[in-house]
């Protein structure tokens, strides 16, 4: 497989083959390339960069030539469901949408792993990250960034206590960025403090030398106090440490990204606090790259609350910066994200993206007055917090005094900090003081290292190359488990790509998992167990209620119910209605030229709705008179008798009628009655009829006795293409 | 500990600098807290660079494992595993992978205990 086709399902198995010869073509993170101004379809952006040779637009693109502006930061999606062979195929969603930063999230455990670890093994809440998982993913990487048409950053974990070998995995496979941060270890993780220093300077010396982006761990302190933003002057002295930590090992500030999340959301008046603290960051850290990420500390099962929460949060990145925008999927309050929430997140971004490109140079924050001062105080109290932390012996004693995480609004202390002891943790006593002749034989290792002169400019001399100088000494591992690996995953769903079968999937192939939405009449318990009950009812196995809301206590309950549809579509005995072909433009105008069409059309009934059929009609919207047809529009809310007496005395060959009121089924009504008074007055043989609207179908409008129906998305085209390829049908003059 | 929001008393030595003295101040206090870290971490070494050391000359993580949980039970992590592979290695003339090998036997762990013995090895040019 050289390159993948829109129209054809990526090859899982053929990106297993040949893994063990597989390697990178770059390292290195790469961020998008700005252009300001852009124009695009007469439209002019300011935040955008060069575009993607194929991608899926937001949906109103549609009505501006299905344009797909891109924004000018690196859109950042996180995907990790346990099997990276389901998970690229969701990576290839996410390109398509517009994200070109894919980061996956490790298994659960993997941080207290003391190595690597090997193979394919399924994961809990994330992927193990492994040598195969990381090749694999990246070759997926490689084919997709080619059909999209833009560089992809693959972007994993280096923490816990093996992160120098992660690092060195990372930088041998070309995997472009990686979270890094040693306070995360010792503070979430409780890996002992010195072993977690000790082993960072290593492991970023090592993402340096890759020129991997460093994403710091400062956000879990706001997802972890009770009101995320009372920490934050400690978030600006943890961004603090890690950022002069990684400079001081010698990587570049603009590879050192700070994870930073608007600390609050709605109900709290959200925006004087989140606008002050990412003003200050942004001063503070000016030399920086801002990696903004969304809120997840405020989020529940309502995915409508997080998206609402998250376009503010999009609000702040476009008021302050963003150079890499991350995402939260909007289920991440009920499971592991699901694919389509992972495509609703980088929409949701990209939309309120676009939606305010240029906002800056209309609207300015008021640098001076409540902002400032706040501003001022965050800086002044993370000096403080810091002053602190030195007067009682600096960041070891600090730690232990419970300095971090504490609920308290610095200098405010409430007593509740995370206290992490000085000689405990995972991998206490693991450190060791190097001798005298100490002596790494390797390239780009950080620290003391007593090189042999003779190798003093080619320190892997004495063994004849590093990994780093020389691809080919790595050593490639398969798999070390016979059952828990990817070709034994792979193999329960092969019917399914072998022989056609389709399966209803929100993570993994095959696993029959769908959603129900339900309003349910009654208090919130009842509902609850009444949907539960109901989804049984539907053939649903283990249902669970995912998210619920009361409407009114006692009016009812919204309800959204998951279970597995133990049920199977075989595509080769799947009937699918067979598909209009719209004819070329050339060959309608061409027709319509030779033989000219009178139509009458309008809105029928009471209905005051005008734009879809103006939109079908208008020649400046593409609409059938650019194609030739002589058009009568009678108007809105007019009767079926006057438009049939209208067509009669026009000596019209088409009836076009327009109908979007549903209501008590008017629509269909409508439609009957159209081809009933045709009939009635002797016209119905030489009348083409048409019904449009955004509830109708064609199959709708067919059983309504109308020739056609057209519904949302219909453009002039594909009229005129049916009233041409009809007219010749039944061979009307 | 508990205490109150004290910050207006506390703040009274920071209010008269400018925003940019302000801004210096926060980098001098960073780099004073993390200089001490970077410092134990240039003097020492763990089993898991050690292991990154071994990764990188060209061994697998399975063997990466093995090494270093020999060199430690040897009490050598401190010349780093690396090297103790290679000094093996150069002693015997044989390849790294042969060395590693040897390295879980006796005779292995009894020729590496003999080269370190004689102390603080320096290189002379």
């Amino acid at each position: 497989m050289d390159k993948l086709v829109k129209h054809e399902k990526l090859n899982v198995e053929e990106i297993l083959q040949g893994l063990e010869n597989y390697r990178p073509r770059r390292k290195g993170w790469t961020w998008r390339k700005p252009v300001s101004p852009q124009v695009i379809n007469g439209l002019t952006f300011k935040q955008t960069s060069q575009g993607l040779t194929q991608s899926i637009p937001l949906p109103s693109a549609k009505y501006f030539g299905h344009i797909d502006p891109q924004p000018d930061c690196v859109i950042t999606t996180e995907i990790a469901s346990g099997r990276f062979e389901d998970d690229i195929r969701r990576m290839r969603m996410a390109a398509w949408h517009g994200a070109d930063h894919i980061m996956v999230i490790r298994t659960a455990g993997q941080s207290h792993y003391d190595g690597l670890i090997e193979g394919t093994p399924e994961g809990i809440g994330g992927v193990p990250i492994t040598r195969k998982q990381v090749r694999a993913s990246r070759k997926a990487l490689d084919l997709i960034e080619d059909e999209v048409g833009r560089p992809i950053n693959f972007h994993s974990y280096v923490s816990g206590v093996a992160g120098p070998e992660i690092a060195v995995l990372f930088a041998e496979e070309g995997v472009n960025g990686a979270h890094q941060d040693p306070q995360y270890n010792v503070l979430y993780r409780n890996v002992n403090m010195h072993r977690s220093f000790v082993d960072a300077a290593v492991a970023k010396t090592l993402m340096a030398y890759a020129g991997m982006a460093q994403i710091d761990g400062a956000h879990n302190a706001n997802a972890t106090a009770r009101e995320g933003w009372k920490v934050m002057p400690e978030l600006l002295v943890q961004h603090g440490i890690n950022s002069a930590y990684s400079r001081l090992v010698g990587m570049k500030p603009e590879n050192i990204c700070l994870s930073t999340v608007p600390p609050s959301a709605a109900p709290v008046p959200a925006l004087t606090f989140d606008l002050p603290y990412a003003v200050a960051l942004r001063e503070l850290f000016r030399e920086y790259r801002m990696r903004a990420q969304m809120n997840t500390k405020y989020i529940e099962s309502d995915t409508r609350e997080a998206t609402v929460s998250h376009t503010l949060n999009l609000l702040i990145s476009r008021l302050t910066s963003a150079d890499i925008q991350s995402t939260i999927t909007p289920d991440e309050g009920r499971n592991v994200p699901w694919h389509y929430y992972n495509i609703n997140a980088v929409s949701t971004a990209k939309q309120a993206l676009l939606a305010m490109d240029g906002l800056s140079d209309m609207v300015e924050i008021k640098r001076d007055g409540v902002l400032g001062t706040r501003v001022r105080e965050l800086k002044e109290r993370a000096v403080l917090f810091m002053e602190e932390m030195l007067a009682v012996g600096g960041y070891f004693k600090a730690v232990e005094a419970g300095f971090f995480v504490d609920s308290g609004y610095y200098p405010e202390r409430n007593g509740d900090g995370i206290v992490r002891k000085s000689h405990g943790g995972i991998g206490v006593d693991t450190i060791v003081e190097r001798d005298a002749d100490y002596f790494a034989p390797v390239c780009h290792h950080y620290g003391y290292n007593n090189i042999p002169p003779q190798f003093a400019s080619n320190v892997c001399g004495p063994v004849g190359g590093c990994s780093l100088c020389d691809p080919a000494k790595i050593a490639y591992i398969d798999e070390l488990d016979a059952v828990d690996n990817v070709a034994t995953r792979m193999a329960a769903t092969r019917d399914q790509r072998e022989l056609g079968l389709i399966k209803p999937e929100v993570e993994w192939a095959g696993d029959g998992v769908v959603a129900v939405q339900m309003f349910i009449p009654a208090e919130p318990r009842t509902a609850h167990f009444s949907a539960l009950e109901l989804a049984k009812q539907m053939n649903l196995r283990d249902p669970q209620v995912i998210h619920k809301q009361v409407m009114q206590h006692a009016e009812g309950t919204y309800v959204e119910v998951k279970g597995i549809l133990d049920a199977t579509i075989d595509i080769n005995t799947l009937k699918l209605p067979p598909e209009e072909v719209v004819l070329s433009a050339d060959e309608v105008r061409k027709d319509l030229h030779a033989q000219p069409l009178r139509i009458v059309a309008a809105t029928v009934g009471n209905d005051e709705h005008s734009v879809g059929l103006r939109e079908v009609i208008d020649i400046k919207h593409g609409g059938i008179e650019g194609y030739g047809v002589e058009c009568h529009y009678l108007g809105t809310s007019v009767s079926l008798e006057k438009i049939v007496d209208a067509a009669i005395e026009l000596d019209a060959r088409a009836i076009l009628i327009s109908t979007i009121i549903t209501h008590a089924d008017i629509h269909r009504i409508n439609m009957r009655r159209l081809h009933d008074l045709c009939v009635e007055k002797g016209v119905r043989s030489r009348l083409i009829l048409i019904g449009g609207g955004t509830q109708v179908t064609h199959e709708l409008a067919v059983e309504c006795n109308l020739d056609a129906g057209f519904g949302r998305g219909t453009k002039g085209i594909h009229v005129a293409s049916f009233m041409v390829k009809n007219r010749r049908e039944r061979n009307l003059i | 500990m508990q205490r109150t929001d004290d910050f207006a008393a506390r703040r009274a030595h920071l209010a008269h600098l400018s925003e940019a003295a302000l801004e210096r101040r926060f980098w001098e206090l960073a780099q004073s807290i993390t200089q001490p870290l970077v410092d134990m971490a240039t003097k020492h070494t763990s089993p898991s660079i050690e292991r990154s050391v071994i990764l990188r000359m060209g061994f697998s993580s399975l063997e990466a494992q093995a090494i270093v949980k020999r060199v430690t039970e040897l009490d050598l992590l401190g010349k780093g595993a690396g090297h103790v592979v290679w000094r093996l290695a150069a002693a015997n003339q044989i390849e790294l992978k042969q060395a590693a090998e040897l390295l879980q036997t006796e005779a292995g762990a009894e020729q590496i205990k003999q080269i370190f013995s004689g102390g603080v090895r320096q290189w002379t040019s």
